[in-house]
């Protein structure tokens, strides 16, 4: 199971939710992809995209405006 | 089968393009398929070196106008317009071109970018994909 890490720090819309979904589409079944950012927006709708693809939302941590999502294929 | 937008690029303006293009990569992060349609003054931004070409629908200025927010873009961070639509082919999004506008405006198969365009086609297409989609929309 190997982790996969994506940097969206100082990204705006839609890039955060484009590069997860590209780390997405390369993981493989198992694999945990951990993005982080501070696109405000975005810390809700990884969220979204992850529940409408239908994989798993490990946890959602912020601290001083920068978010890390961490999403389990 | 998986949720469908499909989106018309009628418009040729930058800051349309944007708003397509963010339209149809958010709907692809979002698990759906997504088709857009080049059409009309859209059409123009497929031909080569045409992408970043497009006015400012609004305030554009003779260019003024649109230098300022490219500038105000860039200093956000704001990813090109090339990035986009190279992100869109990736995850998987498909670009159809009118072909009725390319007789219109002379535009040959050679004169716009093939590595972008899926396929060529007219309004039963768009009509075909239209009717299955949740989302459609006009820009």
């Amino acid at each position: 199971m190997a982790e996969i890490k994506v940097d969206c720090i100082g990204e705006t819309c839609p890039v955060p939710l484009v590069e997860t979904r590209k780390a997405l589409r390369k993981a493989k079944e198992g694999d945990i992809v951990e993005v982080t950012g501070n696109h405000p927006s975005s810390k809700k709708e990884i969220p979204m995209a992850v529940k409408a693809l239908g994989l798993k939302l490990l946890d959602v941590e912020e601290s001083g405006g920068t978010w890390k999502i961490r999403i389990q294929r | 089968m998986a949720e469908k937008a499909t989106i018309i690029v009628h418009s040729g303006d930058m800051d349309k393009l944007y708003s397509a293009l963010i339209i149809g990569n958010g709907a692809l992060a979002m698990g759906m398929d997504v088709s857009l349609f080049f059409t009309f003054w859209g059409l123009q931004r497929l031909e080569k070196g045409g992408l970043e070409k497009g006015p400012l629908s609004k305030m554009n200025m003779l260019g003024l106008g649109k230098w300022m927010v490219k500038k105000k873009m860039k200093k956000q961070n704001v990813a090109s317009l090339e990035r986009m639509i190279q992100d869109f082919k990736e995850l998987g999004g498909k670009i159809l071109a009118c072909d009725m506008t390319m007789d219109i405006m002379g535009i040959k198969p050679e004169d716009l970018r093939q590595d972008l365009i899926g396929d060529y086609c007219g309004v039963g297409t768009y009509l075909d994909e239209a009717r299955e989609s949740q989302i459609t929309l006009f820009i």
